[in-house]
């Protein structure tokens, strides 16, 4: 529900100081009428302290219907009629407090026409005033509701991305677990633990967008080892960094799944041994990460775009960045090569 | 005694299996191989009973290495997650692994196995196998010795030829043992049409449609192939082409 105007301080201060200067506007115009103080000032106390009643009651019906259809129409209306309504309740308590036979109760009768515009001008412009103020409001809330909305779905989705785990990680893994308890028991609890350790870090609520390189690439050091236990020889890699990098951030489990997406790139489409080199430099004052993994160009399936793994990373750094020019990938003969940028915001 | 051979290409997967089947003295591991052209090789040199496969792996996957061998022995497949598979296994009476898998299941798969069956169900596994190669979007095919993986793009059209289709590529052509009808519905997904009894033709390559004698049409591929368009196939070309 919209709060209502008096709730805000410096209107109701406002308000205070309009009312009074209608009162004093009314008094001196009686004055210049040769009206004797006492009705000058009864007449406009009594006169405004209605209107300003009026206009409340107005504004306050408002708070709990605000007309749509029509809306206009209806402030007319109403003002009309409130005005109509004043008009009697001013002459009202006018006549009850006036002594029976005193002339100003003629006065008073004779001037409706001027009483009637001027109650139905304030009246019709304080009900316009209201209508403003709380379309507003509204507008603001509904405004607020969207943003929210939008802003939870975008961190869901973010979210969603950052999680996909690769089931055929995870039970290739626990295979090779279960092969290592019979072997080298010793072994299999070592990988129970990195594999824990890098599930733990999937698992990690969105309570930090934000990672430095020097986190990124321990974490992703624990995948490169549980997938060196399930690869053998066959998977080597290479980090290249410069020290002073390390305190650049990406963001949370971006490098993994970039890593991820090489390898199972690399270890599919060759039968030989495979090296995958990861690169981060200094670009334009942007992190710039290189992943290179080699391919086979003539027998590599061809990819739909960029493939599955990486356009979930196109579209984190999207919605992140609002770019898409963030992630690229090129070939040559030998080597496919995925290059992120990182630009450095924070 | 039956000859075993493993085919997986994590060292770590190959050797669970192996020590799974020390217990088992009807059964003999004759070899382990890292991938499917090892595979291919392997089984065709030693002719083994069953073998255990892995259906990810470098290069050709399990069911393309399967397609590749003319009499396949039994298999039990080992794979850790595929949803494709799991579907065409359960509609199939082949056992599968499903990793990691403990000794109970594994002896269970064996049993299963040590009668000598029929190799129908096989049959079946084959055909859904097909399909998820499919999936991939390309063909493997033999060539001589060597094999052949073609990406679904780079074929240019295909040829009914008797048992066969002729698969007919910038580099060639190629024979697959498999029915129109099977390239037919596979390939719909990827701009292919039947526009013959004998022809399925990329329709992607696809520069000029002629009308030719009454009810019937060609079509002019980029590369210079001229192909006959019967009345029904001229419905489904216009079909695929939006037109």
């Amino acid at each position: 529900m919209a709060n209502s105007i008096l709730s805000d301080k410096r209107l109701r201060i406002f308000f205070t100081a309009w009312w009074l200067v209608w009162i004093l506007l009314q008094y001196i115009i009686l004055k210049q009428t040769n009206v004797d103080n006492i009705h000058a000032i009864s007449d406009s106390i009594i006169s405004n302290v209605l209107l300003a009643t009026c206009g409340f009651f107005i504004s306050n019906n408002m708070k709990y219907y605000l007309p749509r259809k029509e809306k206009y129409w209806y402030i007319l209306v109403v003002s009309l009629t409130v005005s109509f309504l004043w008009m009697l309740a001013q002459q009202g308590c006018m006549w009850l407090f006036l002594k029976e036979g005193d002339p100003y109760i003629d006065v008073i009768h004779q001037s409706w026409g001027i009483r009637f515009g001027a109650g139905f001008l304030l009246i019709s412009s304080m009900s316009m005033f209201s209508l403003l103020w709380y379309s507003q409001q509204e507008q603001r809330e509904q405004d607020s509701r969207k943003t929210e909305t939008e802003r939870l779905s975008k961190e869901a989705e973010l979210f969603k991305l950052r999680q996909q785990l690769q089931p055929h990680f995870l039970f290739n893994s626990l295979n090779s677990i279960s092969a290592l308890t019979g072997s080298n028991p010793e072994k299999a609890r070592h990988m129970i633990h990195q594999l824990s350790d890098f599930l733990r870090g999937t698992l990690k609520k969105d309570e930090q967008q934000w990672n430095t390189l020097e986190e990124e690439l321990q974490y992703l050091q624990l995948y490169l080892e549980i997938e060196k236990v399930r690869f053998g020889h066959r998977l080597q890699t290479e980090i290249v960094y410069n020290e002073n990098m390390l305190r650049f951030k990406l963001p949370v489990l971006l490098l993994q799944p970039v890593v991820e997406n090489a390898i199972k790139f690399g270890l599919y489409d060759t039968t030989d041994e495979v090296l995958i080199r990861i690169e981060a430099t200094e670009e334009h004052r942007n992190l710039k990460i290189v992943v290179k993994n080699p391919y086979d160009p003539e027998t590599s399936q061809p990819m739909k775009g960029t493939g599955f793994g990486l356009s979930s990373i196109k579209r984190r750094l999207f919605l992140l960045f609002a770019r898409h020019d963030l992630l690229f990938t090129n070939k040559d003969n030998k080597y496919f090569i995925t290059t992120i940028l990182i630009p450095q915001i924070v | 005694m039956m000859k075993v051979i493993i085919i997986d290409d994590e060292p770590l997967a190959r050797s669970i299996v192996k020590e799974y089947l020390q217990t088992h003295t009807d059964l003999e591991l004759v070899a382990e191989c890292n991938d499917g052209f090892e595979g291919i090789k392997t089984i065709q040199q030693l002719q083994p009973d069953l073998i255990f496969l892995d259906i990810q792996m470098p290069k050709i996957n399990g069911f393309e290495m399967l397609e590749l061998i003319e009499n396949p022995p039994a298999v039990i497949f080992t794979t850790a997650f595929d949803e494709f598979a799991i579907k065409a296994f359960e509609s199939n009476a082949v056992d599968y692994l499903l990793k990691p898998f403990s000794k109970e299941r594994f002896d269970k798969a064996i049993l299963k196995y040590q009668p000598h069956q029929s190799t129908e169900p096989l049959q079946n596994v084959m055909e859904t196998a097909a399909q998820s190669v499919l999936q991939q979007n390309r063909v493997v095919v033999k060539d001589g010795s060597r094999i052949r993986i073609i990406p679904v793009n780079q074929i240019h059209y295909l040829e009914a030829a008797d048992d066969y289709v002729k698969i007919v590529t910038a580099e060639g052509t190629f024979l697959k043992k498999r029915t129109m009808n099977f390239f037919e519905q596979s390939l719909i997904a990827y701009h292919f049409a039947r526009v013959h009894r004998s022809y399925i033709v990329n329709t992607q390559l696809i520069t000029r449609i002629e009308a030719y004698e009454k009810d019937s049409h060609l079509v002019l591929l980029n590369t210079g192939a001229k192909l006959p368009v019967s009345k029904s196939g001229y419905a489904k070309l216009k079909e695929t082409l939006g037109i």
